[in-house]
């Protein structure tokens, strides 16, 4: 039995691993705010949710995902294996490019959503939130000349987003940034040495101006201060989950476990989505060759699906957690529930997003809300609205060049 | 020639936001400016080339959330940002930090004082029970106690019963506060003098009353009454400077159809049979309206702008007499890097803030004895602000300016007028005194605009420079705002209106003076009401 000053050291296995970018980002983290994702320690906040919030839509913030998967698919056949695995069509994906998808069972329901990197001829880079190695060696079978590779631990990657992002990324020294392009990505050199190559992409889960940095660990560190010492006069700071939960939300962008469940986790029958649920119908490409769920999909598609996700601006301020939908003020007849919920301090709104029944979706929306003043239970109905665009989606996040500040 | 529904005296916030609801309601109206600008007080002015001015009011939580949300501002370009980290410093140096965390916070002030660190929470709960209470009448048009309209009735009976919902006890404490002082009224929660002294500087800022004056708690809650997205008493910046509200506002106005003229500075309101039919601009124009709103003060509406003989008799007087005394100052300064100050940890959710000094409570009550004898403080409390460090579209990339509202400052000195030199040794203990606070500051100074009350009098209009469009003194609040029987917004004359500040609920960027006046105008002119009720009933 060991004394308990031993204790820390006979369990350092089973810790939290830390980010690339710990030794800088945890100085930040004054409160120990600190949550979880794919075994590594990630903030949930640093100091104040609201603060790092407004640090992205005024200013810029870095998000760390390091703890984001990411495997390299490369070899003759990985664009034929991408292809029948994911439904969106990546055949036409030129060297350069990114491109949002997602990929689903053989019933249609989806597994996850990710982002596709073309490196080069026959090579790519997948990332996805949660791990999908073993999914995507199943897929590999058959296929002769295709190679995976798990980089999660070997890539150092941070987001860096909001309006200025663009600005100190110039200050940094990365000569012609302003002229990378939505969902394209370049190298460049980081503090001018050609050997400490930066890619960068003008990506990101924010709906704002932003990037997606990726450098090998070994000059994260570097990476952080030469960003850092450049943002200085920018306000530059992380941000945490809890203020990404709100970005996306104004963005329109979706998570798992809100508004889908991931289907190879999924216990129940068809508790799990389809893109079409997720009004990602967009993402799939029936005209390609065969692909994973395209038969049930194409089945879908004709009847239209049984769920829509929709945007919804809530009336009064009170949020939704939780909220089942109505189709009146009586509450008569349940047609969905509110899947997650802000007060959006950019557009002074009470925004969600939630699964309605599809078939209601011409009627009217109420939501039953449940919250409390000083502890005692309040309810409120109130009427939600439709809305087809993103809450937030201001006109720099697609300029090309960037706006100017 | 064209007949106007209705003509708007005033571009500031509550006159454009009067016309986005009039004109929201089908109304053909016009906004009449004087200056090139619009914005009045509310205004963003590059005087020095690269940066950015809000010249007049330079922090954003009184803007009502309701009118924001309805007329969809943030699509007119508005964003507001709450900034963080307030220091303010005494005498000696010692400063006394605000953070937005609650636990960090709360173990700054344990540094201070346990007792108070302590006391602070029982401070904020009753504060926020008397914030409550006003917030639920912002957005609602103040009854006429003295009227047996079943509207007035039923509203009146609407008030007691929120006063009765405080219980007895809260009921006495609450007529209390609204005449007590801002200093008797903290003794009852503070001993150590910086956190009395820093939780008293709202009570006097932009009134002429000291700490010790009966009135300035009431005073004091009028600034921790606003909020940002449900933080009752934080304060924000508009990206942008505080134009960009107005700018937000003016973008709704057009939206729906309004027009806005600068240049044209009305000279009078016409007045023909007892009724309000159009304007006189100063180059001559006569324009006319169905409707004549003014978004001027009460006392430069009625002594300046109108013809005595047009006035009922006794309007004149009152508002000759209407309490609007000018009682601050405004040094805006460009800088060419972010000053450093003294006692500080060097961390940035404190020391790119709002920095206050305040020096104690006796430092402050000494500012207003200069005051009321006709000098500018010599040791003046001053509020700054750097809105370049939260915002990065107001200064050029490095550099940055700092608000400083200054006080007190009086509007007349009692060694004669004010001159350019007296005005330039007004700037100059202004920053003197942050040079104490920040060793090498003044260097950093690229440009200085100093504005006592005779510099925001003459461009924006506000009489004496009060930033209240009028004192906000129990005798000028509620219904009894701008005077006793006129405060529905309606004015003396048929067809003419007030929308500014001297209206209810009185000065800060709230654009509920100018919401509650559209709504009483289409009542009058049987129109459907576009005006919101506020979401604040949520609470």
């Amino acid at each position: 039995m060991k004394s308990n000053s031993d204790m820390t050291e006979a369990y350092i296995d089973e810790q939290l691993k830390v980010t690339h970018f710990h030794p800088r980002s945890s100085k930040f983290n004054v409160r120990d705010a600190w949550g979880l994702w794919n075994g590594f320690k990630f903030a949930d906040y640093y100091y104040d949710v609201d603060f790092e919030y407004f640090c992205v839509r005024n200013s810029c913030g870095t998000y760390d995902i390091c703890p984001m998967q990411k495997y390299y698919i490369t070899g003759a056949d990985a664009e034929a294996m991408l292809n029948r695995m994911v439904t969106r069509d990546i055949s036409k994906l030129k060297i350069g490019r990114v491109t949002y998808l997602c990929w689903c069972t053989d019933d249609g329901r989806m597994i996850d959503d990710g982002t596709v990197f073309k490196l080069g001829p026959d090579s790519y880079m997948l990332t996805s939130g949660s791990p999908c190695i073993a999914w995507f060696k199943k897929g590999a079978f058959g296929f002769a000349d295709v190679k995976i590779t798990d980089m999660s631990d070997k890539i150092a990657a941070l987001a860096f987003q909001g309006p200025t992002t663009c600005e100190v990324l110039k200050k940094m020294g990365l000569d012609g940034i302003e002229t990378l392009n939505p969902f394209n990505f370049r190298h460049f050199s980081l503090n001018g040495d050609s050997d400490k190559k930066l890619m960068v992409s003008r990506t990101g889960f924010t709906g704002d101006l932003g990037y997606e940095l990726w450098i090998a660990p070994e000059f994260a560190l570097e990476l952080w201060d030469a960003l850092y010492q450049a943002g200085e006069d920018y306000l530059i700071h992380p941000y945490g989950e809890f203020a990404t939960g709100m970005l996306r939300l104004e963005a329109g962008f979706i998570l798992p476990g809100l508004e889908f469940n991931e289907a190879l986790k999924t216990v129940r029958f068809q508790h799990d989505q389809t893109p079409f649920e997720l009004n990602l119908g967009w993402l799939v490409d029936f005209k390609k060759p065969h692909f994973n769920g395209r038969t049930a999909l194409l089945k879908e598609k004709e009847h239209g699906p049984e769920f829509t996700l929709v945007k919804l601006d809530i009336e009064g301020n009170k949020c939704a957690e939780e909220s089942y939908l109505y189709n009146n003020k009586k509450l008569d007849k349940h047609i969905g529930y509110i899947t997650s919920t802000i007060w959006s301090p950019v557009v002074k709104a009470n925004i969600a997003l939630a699964m309605v029944q599809t078939k209601y979706l011409k009627g009217d929306i109420w939501a039953e809300i449940y919250y409390t003043k000083e502890m005692r239970p309040h309810l409120k109905v109130a009427k939600c609205t439709l809305r087809d665009k993103p809450f937030w989606a201001p006109a720099r996040t697609r300029a090309k060049p960037p706006l100017p500040i | 020639m064209k007949k106007y529904d209705a003509i708007i005296i005033g571009a500031g916030h509550n006159g454009l936001t009067n016309g986005a609801y009039l004109a929201k309601a089908g109304l053909n109206v016009l906004v009449v400016e004087k200056n090139a600008y619009i914005g009045g007080a509310a205004v963003s002015r590059e005087i020095q080339k690269g940066w950015t001015y809000s010249s007049c009011s330079y922090m954003s939580s009184m803007l009502r959330q309701t009118i924001h949300r309805d007329l969809n501002l943030t699509k007119h370009g508005l964003v507001l940002v709450p900034f963080h980290g307030l220091v303010n410093y005494g005498n000696n140096g010692e400063a006394l930090l605000d953070y937005s965390n609650e636990g960090v916070a709360y173990n700054h002030l344990r540094k201070h004082s346990p007792h108070d660190a302590d006391s602070m929470f029982r401070f904020q709960a009753d504060l926020t029970r008397y914030a409550q209470l006003i917030r639920k009448t912002l957005m609602r048009t103040p009854p006429d106690p003295t009227s047996f309209k079943p509207r007035d009735i039923k509203e009146l009976l609407w008030m007691a019963k929120q006063f009765w919902s405080l219980g007895e006890k809260e009921l006495y404490e609450y007529m209390r506060f609204f005449t007590t002082s801002a200093e008797e009224f903290l003794d009852d929660y503070f001993e150590n003098d910086l956190i009395k002294a820093t939780m008293a500087t709202p009570g006097i800022i932009g009134t002429a009353l000291g700490v010790y004056s009966p009135g300035s708690a009431y005073i004091l809650l009028h600034h921790v009454m606003g909020d940002m997205d449900g933080n009752v008493g934080a304060w924000g910046l508009a990206r942008g400077g505080m134009g960009a509200i107005s700018n937000a506002i003016a973008g709704a106005f057009k939206e729906h159809g309004g027009e806005i003229r600068t240049n044209a500075g009305v000279d009078k309101i016409l007045v023909e049979n007892g009724k309000a039919v159009g304007v006189v601009l100063e180059n001559g124009d006569e324009l006319y309206a169905n409707v004549v709103v003014s978004n001027l003060d009460a006392k430069r509406t009625f002594t300046k702008c109108m013809d005595k003989k047009d006035l009922p008799p006794g309007i004149y007087e009152k508002a000759k007499n209407f309490k609007i005394r000018g009682s601050s100052g405004k040094v805006n300064i460009a800088l060419s890097g972010l000053p450093k100050f003294i006692n500080l940890p060097d961390n940035r959710f404190v020391n790119r803030g709002s920095q206050s000094f305040v020096g104690s409570i006796d430092t402050m009550e000494r500012a207003y004895d200069c005051w009321k004898h006709g000098r500018f403080s010599d040791d003046p409390f001053i509020e700054t602000v750097i809105p370049s460090a939260w915002d990065p579209t107001v200064a050029p990339p490095g550099k940055h300016w700092m608000s400083c509202f200054v006080q007190y400052c009086p509007p007349v000195l009692s060694d004669g007028g004010w001159t350019p030199e007296k005005r330039d040794a007004f700037g100059k203990t202004v920053i003197d005194k942050i040079e104490r606070y920040s060793p090498g500051f003044k260097d950093l100074i690229v440009h200085m605009e100093i504005r006592t009350p005779v510099e925001i009098e003459n461009e924006v209009g506000l009489t004496e420079g009060n930033i209240f469009q009028g004192e906000l003194t129990i005798d000028q609040l509620f219904f009894n705002r701008p005077f006793p029987g006129y405060a529905q917004y309606r004015m003396p004359i048929k067809n003419m209106y007030m929308c500014g500040a001297s209206t209810h609920p009185g000065g800060g960027v709230s654009a509920a003076c100018g919401a509650n006046a559209a709504r009483e105008i289409l009542i009058d002119l049987k129109k459907p009401n576009t005006v919101p009720e506020d979401s604040v009933y949520d609470e």
